[in-house]
């Protein structure tokens, strides 16, 4: 791979660590490599005397007989007194390797980092290193290079620090799984993939990391395939994906065909030849955009992000909350330089961010399953990152995705470790409830103090209570968007005939409003699941106890990242370090497209103005936490095998607004009626198999007997074509 | 002169052609064929006259070629009849497909 690599030797990262990019990627991939040929060796060599025979059938099975003798004996040590471990044979090698490749990538990748900030800081001009040219056609040279700039590097770090550690907690959470190995493996690949997406210096480079955390994704929802309900959520989300995919490809198709390139550096060159604000620009953006809606779970494709919770927990705050998730925001950032050009377009992506943020919100309010909750709330929040982007506030939009992966990462490990807790209590009683049901948790904080207090640093973060992280990056999205809806770019344009300006301020009030009820719903998971009596069970109480540290000691990290990440990008109002460390650092980026979209002109608020806003945030936070805290009564509550159903709104928001059912009628069973009847009856049936396949036996047959009917026999008949024939012959000749 | 020689000619070719096309008899389609042969040779002849000598010289090759297949074609109706019994061309079908 390496053999035709070239140097950019005028670079000034040329000779640094940052020559050792690909190392970052490749270490995962080794990973995969290794962890996968485990599993393989894992399946074919499982003999009777191997320890896990018995235990393969499912991740619900492996328990002890003498748990009621000794259960409390294991309560100091965090281990499990009441738990005979049946692992994996393979799973110490699996423990080292997994989390061991992305530790080390996260340290190159902080060395490069380094090595960037003392060299590079400033510099526009990306570090691009090519290896070889991997599609030579004609006008399309594609080569196999990697690039790194600032805002590569950030998703860098995010994606091998926030991986790193949730590898980490993966060793505590999947311990015993019989697919331990092929768990890693995956885990890995998709590591590797996500890398690629976001160190690709060519929009197929990144195309290729774009569908292939896809495919992982896919793997890894349905990891736990023997259940039908897991292997149909991962079938969604990869079918939902391929549609946003579509339009993906169809923007590289553009782009090609106009600019004859597909290089980020490249097209940022030729993209002003395009008109400004013109059609073709503004559709290249839209398919872009539908390839983001695909994967980022906006509206109108977000329906497979809730049904991915099937998955593994520690996936789900990898894939569907830290990272893949966010590639949408990542490729807008990316093609900043398009999405500048269109002021339509970018206020189509605020305007989609902005009412999945609201609309999630509202279904988050009234979900009962602790990782729905989250769900909900992680296509909420990237509805903010895509208003952020989408308004031209590309490192405001990138920081809630960096302070997200910190905050949301740390509550679905946190209610990994409580679902693990449960689960492990059900388990222990042979109870078969759902240990994801928050009506069937309640006042955990008193078995898992730990997990408590960081989730409740997370639940500030997330709901914007100062000084926790997630106030600053979501206070600077709504500030972001209150001044550019005054003079901007994006105001002047008009979408569906609205005034952006308009647009914006609703766009405002959105992100206010659903704000607002982030702040509600998350309190209300907290209040149900940590505080009031527990309702686990009498019998399963027993059994409750705080995660082992290797689970808490990833969240702990994750922690003290949502408490204080906020100060990578200090607003000016608050100088309680260096202001906008954030922005300055991805300025040589996106800072042009920014100015671009606000008419060249910085957007600022005066003092007063900004202090409201700021005002009214907090107010909003605050205010939905009391609510939230006065209002709910967990005591009332019962577990959820006693639940009544609910009515009226209440129900309409617990099945998600019926969304499912929608496109179940709308696409899913039309899709299915034309295939069927359509597809399969009319042309493949009817039109491949009767008219073309046994059609063309029939019509050979006929032809066959046609000609053995003319071989009579008979002298005279043959004479008489014969004659015929001259006939013929003689007059097409003559009176030719 | 030529008109009427090639009018001859060509009533004596359909003549034979007839006979070939509808009589069942093998010798008497035989004989018919030989009609149809010399109906050519008399063209020929006739255009001899006007075009020189060449025509006649071709007769002389049909004469030729017809005597032998008058021999081989006789011996093939005998070897017919000695097979079917017959010499009815309706009867005799070895042909069909």
């Amino acid at each position: 791979m390496l053999l035709q690599q070239t140097q950019d030797s005028a670079h000034a990262l040329a000779g640094t660590a940052a020559e050792w990019l690909w190392v970052v990627l490749l270490l995962p991939l080794a990973g995969f490599v290794i962890n996968g040929a485990l599993s393989l060796i894992g399946a074919t060599h499982l003999g009777p005397s191997d320890p896990n025979t018995g235990h393969d059938t499912g991740h619900d099975t492996g328990h002890d007989t003498g748990h009621d003798t000794g259960h409390d004996t294991g309560h100091d040590t965090g281990h499990d007194g009441d738990h005979v471990v049946t692992r994996h044979r393979f799973a110490a090698i699996t423990s080292f390797v997994g989390p061991a490749v992305l530790i080390l990538s996260f340290l190159l990748s902080a060395v490069i980092f380094w090595q960037y900030k003392s060299v590079a800081a400033d510099m526009h001009e990306p570090f691009v290193q090519q290896y070889f040219s991997w599609i030579p056609a004609g006008d399309l040279q594609i080569d196999a290079a990697l690039m790194l700039d600032q805002l590569s590097l950030v998703m860098l770090l995010v994606v091998t620090g926030v991986g790193a550690l949730i590898h980490v907690f993966s060793v505590g959470y999947m311990r015993e799984d019989p697919g331990y190995p092929r768990y890693f493996a995956y885990l890995n690949l998709f590591v590797f993939f996500m890398l690629l997406l976001v160190l690709g210096a060519n929009f197929p480079v990144l195309f290729i990391g774009w569908e292939g955390v896809g495919l992982c994704s896919y793997l890894l929802i349905g990891f736990w395939f023997s259940e039908k309900v897991n292997a149909d959520a991962g079938k969604k989300a990869f079918i939902v994906n391929r549609i946003g995919d579509f339009g993906f490809l169809v923007a590289m198709f553009l782009l090609f065909a106009n600019l004859g390139t597909l290089d980020f550096r490249q097209l940022e060159v030729a993209v002003p030849s395009l008109t400004a604000g013109g059609a073709l620009v503004t559709a290249i953006c839209l398919f872009l955009f539908l390839g983001c809606t695909g994967k980022s779970a906006q509206i109108p494709l977000y329906i497979w992000l809730p049904d991915a919770m099937a998955g593994p927990t520690p996936v789900s705050a990898l894939i569907h909350a830290a990272t893949m998730v966010t590639a949408g925001v990542y490729l807008i950032a990316r093609s900043h330089f398009l999405f500048a050009l269109a002021p339509v377009a970018s206020l189509t992506v605020v305007v989609i961010g902005a009412l999945t943020a609201i609309f999630a919100a509202t279904i988050g309010l009234k979900q009962w399953d602790i990782k729905k909750v989250l769900a909900y709330s992680t296509v909420s929040q990237l509805g903010y990152m895509f208003v952020g982007v989408g308004a031209g506030a590309y490192s405001a939009g990138i920081f809630h995705l960096v302070t997200h992966a910190f905050f949301k990462a740390l509550l679905f490990l946190g209610s990994g470790s409580v679902i693990y807790a449960i689960h492990r209590a059900y388990h222990a009683t042979h109870l078969h409830e759902d240990a994801q049901d928050m009506r069937n948790m309640g006042g955990l904080r008193r078995y898992m103090p730990v997990t408590c207090a960081l989730m409740w640093i997370a639940t500030l973060a997330i709901a914007g209570v100062p000084p926790f992280s997630g106030f600053f990056s979501k206070d600077e999205i709504l500030a972001a968007v209150f001044a550019r809806a005054r003079e901007s770019a994006l105001a002047q344009a008009h979408w569906l005939g609205i005034p952006g300006s308009i647009v914006m301020y609703a766009c405002y009030v959105f992100g206010l409003a659903a704000a607002f009820m982030t702040a509600i719903y998350m309190t209300r998971m907290m209040l149900y699941t940590f505080h009031g009596p527990n309702r686990t069970g009498d019998r399963e109480r027993e059994h409750l106890r705080e995660a082992p540290w290797v689970m808490t000691g990833p969240l702990v990290v994750l922690g003290i990242l949502s408490a204080i990440g906020g100060w990578l990008n200090l607003p000016a109002f608050l100088p309680l370090g260096p202001i906008g460390l954030l922005e300055h650092w991805l300025d040589p980026v996106v800072g042009e497209s920014a100015l671009r979209l606000t008419n060249g002109v910085a957007p600022e608020l005066a003092p007063s103005i900004e202090y409201a806003l700021v005002g009214a945030a907090v107010a909003i936070a605050l205010l939905g936490v009391w609510i939230a805290w006065s209002r709910l009564k967990p005591e009332a509550l019962v577990p959820k095998a006693q639940a009544k159903p609910e009515e009226g709104f209440e129900r309409v928001l617990e099945n998600k607004y019926f969304v499912d059912e929608l496109y179940d009628k709308a696409i899913v069973q039309p899709t299915y009626a034309t295939s069927r009847n359509l597809l399969w009856r009319g042309i493949d049936v009817g039109l491949i198999d009767g008219l073309m396949v046994n059609g063309s036996a029939w019509f050979a047959r006929g032809v066959g007997w046609l000609g053995s009917a003319m071989q009579s026999g008979q002298l005279g008949t043959y004479a008489w074509v014969l004659v015929l024939g001259v006939l013929a012959v003689v007059g097409a000749v003559t009176l030719r | 002169m030529l008109a009427e020689s090639l009018f001859f000619s060509a009533v004596l070719f359909i003549i034979g052609v007839v006979g070939v096309l509808t009589r069942r008899n093998a010798i008497i389609v035989f004989m018919c064929v030989e009609l149809m042969l010399n109906a050519v040779n008399l063209a020929f002849v006739a255009f001899a006259q006007v075009y020189g000598v060449a025509g006649q010289v071709f007769v002389f090759f049909v004469m030729t070629v017809a005597a032998a297949e008058a021999a081989v074609g006789l011996a093939i109706i005998i070897a017919l009849f000695r097979h079917k019994q017959t010499v009815n061309l309706q009867q005799i079908n070895l042909l069909k497909g």
